[in-house]
């Protein structure tokens, strides 16, 4: 994992260098960088509504496309997000955000969080199309990993 | 003169009153006579109650949420509040708390020495604790571990940094009656002593008046603005609490939405505590809510 984590600190720091190439695009609305991301997370969200709706026996249990939403959320979760967290995109500079400023000044723990999610993620990808009850099993630390990040760095609704 | 003088004494007599009228109440040991100490529901109740979310240090995982050690922030209109050590610490926290003085603490807002505790301390919910439940509590807290971190004073200015004046607060909106009223199914009845009691869930959902009191009647649970200014805090009456009764226990034992979000800042905390207690306390909960609005 030390190779996620080496990424991903590259590319909070190739963040820092987009802001500035971004910056001079922000008339109106919210930025590109913060739709991106925001799109990331609905595309989290879509990947784990069909893996989640099997755990919960909403819809029945189907190896083939469990697996693919579950390989689908390791590719995001190991996703180039750098530019995406531009600096002055927190809640305390712009409108139509949740995302909280202590991302930008606690790195160091999004990161940490960051991997865990990436970690949640492949240990659910080794278990979606082998049975269901290795989903399920899956399925509490990959929730852990979302809701880790969102206790401490998103802004309430 | 002699107008002025009745004046004064008049003034003097209301002055009286309204200090007396608003003085710390506490109840004496009758109240908890007879009451036999069960911890193992005290454990259930401190849960349901959330005392760690908002006295262990910030951000505390695991183990270390039952370290009572005190010191997260509460920024309000009022000023900032820091959550005070309640460890098992005799000196630092409140390891020489006796039942009672659980009792007052949580059913009046008085403090041991006889002081007004500010109404972040949930009491305004906390009052609907039965007196089995406080002793339970207290049973159940002993065994938590002591820390000596000094409790952080509260950073709250003039007028509101007069405890005196908290004993007018009280007198507008703390009152012993349940907000949703009538002749409650058993889940229903639970589900109310898990919302309005111990979950205190109103404290963040519910909106405020100018005085900082409670909106109660078809306010009730209609979502408010964050004290802390980041955000608002959702309305869980419908129609914009349209989840099931199903998708809302899911939510209170994984934390994911029906959209597969997940819960956030204090809520993921609350629902960790919910996760914790049986699926028959979540049910309760989910079916409170799709009883609202309060008509």
């Amino acid at each position: 994992m030390t190779s996620i984590r080496t990424i991903l600190v590259g590319l909070a720091a190739a963040g820092t260098l987009a802001g500035a190439v971004t910056a001079a695009s922000h008339e109106a609305g919210v930025p590109a960088s913060v739709k991106a991301r925001q799109a990331t997370m609905q595309l989290y969200a879509f990947n784990l509504s069909t893996i989640g709706a099997m755990a919960q026996e909403k819809i029945e249990y189907d190896a083939e496309a469990a697996q693919a939403a579950a390989e689908n959320l390791v590719k995001l979760s190991s996703l180039n997000q750098g530019p995406m967290w531009e600096p002055a995109t927190s809640t305390d500079d712009i409108d139509g955000t949740r995302a909280l400023p202590e991302i930008w000044t606690d790195m160091e723990g999004v990161i940490e969080d960051a991997v865990a999610l990436n970690e949640a993620a492949v240990a659910m990808e080794a278990a979606a199309g082998e049975s269901l009850d290795a989903l399920k099993q899956a399925m509490g630390p990959l929730g852990g990993a979302c809701g880790d990040c969102h206790k401490a760095y998103r802004q309430p609704d | 003169m002699r107008i002025i003088f009745r004046l004064i004494v008049l003034v003097a007599i209301v002055a009286a009153i309204g200090l007396w009228v608003t003085r710390p109440k506490t109840d004496g040991a009758e109240v908890l006579a007879g009451l036999t100490p069960d911890a193992a529901h005290g454990e259930t109740v401190f849960t349901a109650s959330g005392c760690a979310s908002c006295h262990m240090a910030e951000g505390a995982e695991g183990e270390a949420k039952l370290v009572l050690s005190g010191g997260q922030e509460f920024p309000s209109p009022f000023g900032t509040f820091h959550a005070p050590n309640i460890s098992m610490d005799p000196e630092a926290g409140i390891g020489d708390w006796t039942a009672l003085d659980f009792w007052n603490a949580l059913h009046h807002g008085t403090s041991p020495d006889g002081q007004h505790y500010y109404p972040v301390l949930p009491y305004g919910a906390y009052i609907h604790l039965d007196p089995q439940d406080v002793v339970d509590l207290h049973a159940y807290m002993q065994d938590l571990p002591a820390d000596g971190t000094p409790s952080r004073p509260h950073d709250v200015s003039f007028p509101f940094n007069i405890r005196l004046a908290v004993g007018g607060w009280k007198l507008l909106f703390l009152n012993e009656g349940w907000v949703m009223e009538g002749d409650l199914s058993p889940e229903l009845s639970r589900g109310r002593e898990l919302v309005e009691a111990m979950g205190h869930c109103a404290e963040c959902h519910t909106p405020r008046n100018a005085l900082g009191g409670l909106k109660e009647g078809a306010n009730w649970l209609t979502g408010a603005p964050n004290p802390a200014g980041r955000g608002t805090f959702p309305d869980l009456t419908p129609p914009e609490m349209s989840w099931s009764e199903a998708e809302l226990v899911e939510y209170f034992t994984s934390g994911f939405t029906p959209e597969f979000d997940t819960a956030g800042g204090h809520m993921a905390l609350v629902v960790e505590n919910l996760a914790a207690l049986p699926e028959a306390d979540r049910a309760a909960v989910a079916a409170y809510i799709k009883a609202l609005p309060i008509q």
